[in-house]
Order: structure tokens, then sequence, then C-alpha cells
């Protein structure tokens, strides 16, 4: 964050509020503080509730889903666990739509892909912030532009080049490509490892340590904290795909889950809003599992990415 | 560095370039096999009649003539730049008050945080699938709580001057993304420049705009221009929840691309959009940075 870091312009440097928890932030009155907390919570409740409504509606039975007015659970409310039971087991049997199978097709490719995405984004960023070379002034940049290439531009040769390697209709090309690294995942560990003082390479390369050495032993264990961002951002990416499984997959037994939901709701025409709203919320629940699992990491992660220069 | 010290450094320094390159290499292979490989085989395909079954023909200008005829072609782009030109700036200005706001002395502050960026976590199926639900015209959440009030919802998705706004209204959902990192540039604005604007008796309207936007304007730079290369390729959500319809009123540019390259096998027609389509976000990604020139203060070392 080079050029963030000096206020010299002010002739003062201040150390900056970070706190997490009330600590921070700028002083109000009153009655304004009210009027925010208001404001918050209302705009809190708007964001969760359409998650909220979603799982609500799955724990229903089908002539429930419409009542007026709307309730959270059943009724009667002694019920809830038996007809949630019910609906979501409808979901994961049902004889068209393969969930299971779905999850575990999605689960393979997610693995594959996130283990060549990190492994590979943290070579190449060692490239770019460790190894004294004159070239990297001019690939870097053309690294970082490559970044604003849309997709849908490269999605027809992609496809053309997909299927003269007989990838299409395999898992190939949704978790392949990511073992070549991604841009911004490179910039953000290049970002990250010119924070790790330079000294610790020179003093474990007077101990005859080669690159692959310091790679291995000195900045990757300390890369564990941009390495998981990179690993879950990565692994949200895969599970919420949906262009990518759609060009490249054309077998229902390949399908991911971003598939099989959309699958599930074409499929069945008159579409049964409970059955269909259990089948987001399964497919929805372990990305909100993962965030409440590593909050911080989310946060700090997105945080960061926005200050990049 | 004026005169270039040994022989030495000269003779050895293949050896770093080499070095280096081999460190980037996963990288540099990817992207000449799966970035500029298919850029320049786009570009081929786009002067030609291509529709996968048989070898390309080369037909000159002819897919890019006819682009500029074709009224459903026009109608996604103008449709595209229309949602792109009102989701920006309400998306922006709604993400940098609710972490302006989030940014005052309270508490909870990681609880409020956590509700706005957990939508942004929802697959992309999944929360087409809950809004379809919640925007449905005769059932649906939304027109239940406006009848409360006693307001006749329309048919969101079923009403072609409507089924626009409910996807610029879906879209600022998605707004939890910037809020986070705008929260976090608020944080790092010195308080002494706060401080100061207070010894100065300055208003609370006048500390935002002199100095907390211009505090925080590379990081809104760096948003908008993230949104419009995101927004101008909009496809999942539109393609699920509306197929493009009513009328074709939420037809977007990539929804027309797909269309052309794998449901009509018009590959040659479909690159010469993917062309179109890489032109226009590097214009306005230019665009924008230039007219940020003079907006955009970054803070000097």
């Amino acid at each position: 964050m080079g050029g963030l870091s000096g206020f010299g312009f002010f002739g003062s440097v201040t150390t900056v509020g970070k706190g997490d928890e009330g600590s921070a932030g700028r002083d109000i009155g009153l009655a304004s503080r009210t009027a925010i907390y208001s404001m918050l919570g209302f705009v809190a409740v708007l964001f969760v509730a359409p998650l909220v409504w979603m799982f609500s509606t799955s724990i229903k039975p089908a002539d429930q889903a419409l009542s007026t007015p709307p309730r959270l659970l059943p009724s009667p409310a002694s019920d809830t666990l038996k007809i949630a039971s019910e609906n979501y087991q409808a979901v994961w049997n049902d004889p068209v739509v393969d969930f299971p199978l779905y999850f575990r097709n999605t689960l393979i490719v997610a693995v594959l892909s996130v283990i060549g995405m990190v492994l590979s984004s943290a070579i190449v960023a060692y490239g770019f912030a460790r190894v004294k070379w004159r070239g990297k002034k001019w690939v870097f940049p053309v690294m970082l532009a490559t970044m604003m290439i849309p997709f849908p531009v490269v999605m027809v040769p992609l496809y053309v080049i997909f299927k003269q390697l007989g990838w299409i209709g395999t898992f190939s090309p949704l978790w392949i490509p990511a073992w070549f690294g991604g841009a911004f995942n490179i910039f953000m560990l290049r970002q990250f490892y010119m924070t790790i003082p330079k000294e610790l390479d020179e003093a474990a390369r007077i101990d005859g340590c080669t690159h692959w050495g310091i790679f291995w032993r000195i900045i990757l264990p300390l890369s564990r904290p941009a390495l998981t961002v990179v690993a879950l951002f990565h692994f949200i990416g895969v599970w919420n795909d949906f262009l990518g499984p759609l060009i490249f997959l054309n077998d229902r037994d390949q399908f991911t889950l971003a598939l099989g939901l959309q699958l599930y709701q074409s499929q069945t025409g008159n579409t049964p809003w409970h059955l269909l709203m259990a089948a987001s919320t399964m497919v929805v629940a372990p990305v909100l599992v993962l965030f409440l699992l590593a909050q911080r990491t989310f946060i700090e992660g997105i945080a960061t990415s926005g200050l990049k220069e | 560095m004026s005169a270039r010290p040994a022989k030495l450094t000269r003779d050895t320094s293949w050896k770093h370039e080499a070095t280096g390159l081999a460190w980037i290499s996963p990288w540099v292979i990817g992207f000449l096999a799966f970035t500029a490989g298919p850029i320049v085989m786009s570009l081929y395909y786009s002067v030609t009649d291509y529709s996968l079954l048989e070898k390309p023909v080369f037909i000159g200008a002819e897919n890019y003539q006819r682009l500029a005829r074709d009224e459903i072609f026009v109608g996604a782009l103008k449709n595209t730049l229309w949602y792109a030109a009102v989701s920006i700036p309400l998306g922006t200005i709604f993400a940098i008050i609710l972490a302006a706001m989030l940014n005052t002395r309270i508490k909870a502050r990681a609880l409020f945080r956590a509700a706005m960026f957990i939508p942004t976590l929802v697959p992309i199926v999944a929360s087409a699938m809950v809004w379809s639900w919640l925007l449905n015209g005769q059932i649906g959440l939304l027109n239940q709580a406006l009848g409360w009030i006693g307001i006749k919802g329309p048919d969101w998705l079923g009403d072609r001057h409507v089924a626009m706004w409910a996807l610029i209204l879906m879209s600022v959902w998605g707004a939890g993304n910037a809020v986070v990192i705008y929260l976090a540039a608020l944080q790092d604005v010195p308080t002494s420049l706060y401080e100061a604007a207070d010894l100065d008796g300055v208003t609370w309207i006048g500390k935002f705009w002199h100095v907390t936007l211009p505090m925080i304007s590379p990081v809104i730079l760096f948003n908008v221009i993230t949104s419009i290369i995101g927004t101008l390729q909009v496809f999942a959500v539109p393609y699920i929840m509306t197929g493009g319809g009513p009328d074709r009123s939420t037809y977007f540019f990539t929804m027309y691309l797909y269309d052309n390259a794998f449901r009509y096998l018009n590959m040659g027609y479909a690159s010469a959009m993917a062309w179109v389509q890489l032109v226009i976000i590097l214009a306005l990604t230019a665009l924008t940075f230039w007219l940020s020139r003079k907006l955009v203060f970054y803070r000097s070392a």
C-alpha cells in the first residue's frame, strides 16, 4: 500500500483507527446516533430478509408458502422439524435432479481448483516479489491489465480449444486453468510478500538456501493468512460459478450445484416454491457456514483488496 | 546508477531473467493458452463465418456491419449501458453512505457489516431463485409488504417497464462488498484531519465533502472501475430470472453473445460481439480514468 501510507501533504502522520468495536470511528451526538442505529438496523434487516424468507419458505408445507399474512414458521409451529425434514428429503432424493451427485461434483472441482490456484499463484507471486530480474517491470503491468479482459471475450475460443482437447463435458475446463494462477490472486500475494522483511531471505541465502528453499521454508509459512484469503475466495468463486459450467458441461451427470439448482427450477415447470427454497438453502448453506467460521479473514481480505494500487 | 559497474553483472543477467521467467512461467503459459491465444483467435473468428461444425470462412467486416444493423444487438447494448449507468452510481452512493454510517462511533459494527456482506456470498443462481420468489407479482413477499401500506405492487419480472428496475433493485443487494471496502478506506482517514476541520468549525457535510470524499477517492475510483467491468458482463441473473424478457426488456449484451455462440452456433458473429464488448469496456475504463484525473486525490508520500 505504498502510496497510501504517508500523509506528508498534511504535515502530520497519525495512527490509523483500525479498531473493530466502537473504539474507532467518528464521534457524533446522541440524536444522530439514534438515527444512524435505526437506519443501519433497517438496512441490515432488509439485506438479511431475503435469506430469512428463503429459509422460512423452505420449512413450510406447500400450501403455506403463500400464506397471508406471511409467517416465519409453519402452523402449527410444533410441526416445523417434521415438515422441514420432509422438504429437504424431497429435494435431496429428487428422482431427476441428483443433488448428492452435484454436491460431490462441485466439491471435486472446487478442491482441485483451489489447490492449483493457491499453489501456482503463490509461486508466480514469488517471481514478482522476490526474484531480481528486469523483465518483471513490463510483465507485471501486463498481468494487471489482463484483469480487465471480460470472460465473454474469450469464452468462444476457449470452447473451441477445449473441444479440440476433448475437455468439453468433463471437469477439466473448470479446474485445469486454475493451475496457471489468477492475476488478481498473484497480485494480492505479491503485495503481501512485499511486507515480509527482505532480511529473512538474505540470512537464508547466506546459509545456502536456494530460491525454492526460501519460498518453501520462509515465504509460504509466513503467508498463511494471505493464502487462506486466496483459497477462501477462490472456493466461493468456484462454488458460485454459473457461466463456466453452463458452457463447458453438457452431461447432466457432470453438473455442479449451480447448474443443478437451475435445472431443478426449470424442469419442474410449475415451481413448488417451498422445495425450490429448500434446494437454494442447501446451495447457500455451505458458503454461509464458511463465512461464519472465517468471518475475519473474509472481511480483511475484501477490505485490503480495495486498497491496493 | 550511472556507470555500469562490472561486466560480471551483464554476463549473469540473463540468468536472473531466466530465473524470474521460470518462477512466473505458470502464469505465462496460462496467459498464452487461456487469454492471449483466445483473444487472437476471437479476433480472427470475428471476421469469419464460423458455425463450429465447419471450418471458419473469411468474410471480412461483414459481422461488424451486421451488428450495426441488428436491432436485437442494439437493444441489448442499450439495456446493458442503461443498467450500468443506473446501478453503478446507485450502488456506489448507497455503499458510501452505509460505510460512512458504519464508521461512526457505534456498537455492533461488525454485526451490521456482516449483515450487509452476507448477500454478496450467496451463489448467483440461489439469489436468482430467492428474488424470483420475493418479486413474484401475485404472491411475492415484496408485493405483500407493499400491500400493507396501500400500494399495489407491479408484476416485477413480468412487466416490460418494470423488469429492468427489479434487476437494478436486486443489484443493490450486492452492495455489501463495496461497503466493506469503503469502510476500511474510511478507517484509514487520519482523525487529525477531522480534528483540524472541527477547529475551523466545519459542518459534517463540509467534512464529508472536503475531507472524507477526497481521502477515499482512489478507492472509489477502483470500485467504480471494477463495477464497470463486472456490470457490463451481467449474465446469470437475467438469464435465470427473466430469460431476457419480457419483450427483451432485460436482454443483455452477454446473453445475446451467449445465445449466438452456443444456441445459434454463430461463433463468428458472437466473436465480433465479444470484440465490441472488449473495446467498450476498455474505452469506458479509460474514460473513467480520464474524467477522474482532477477528482481523485492521491496522498503523496
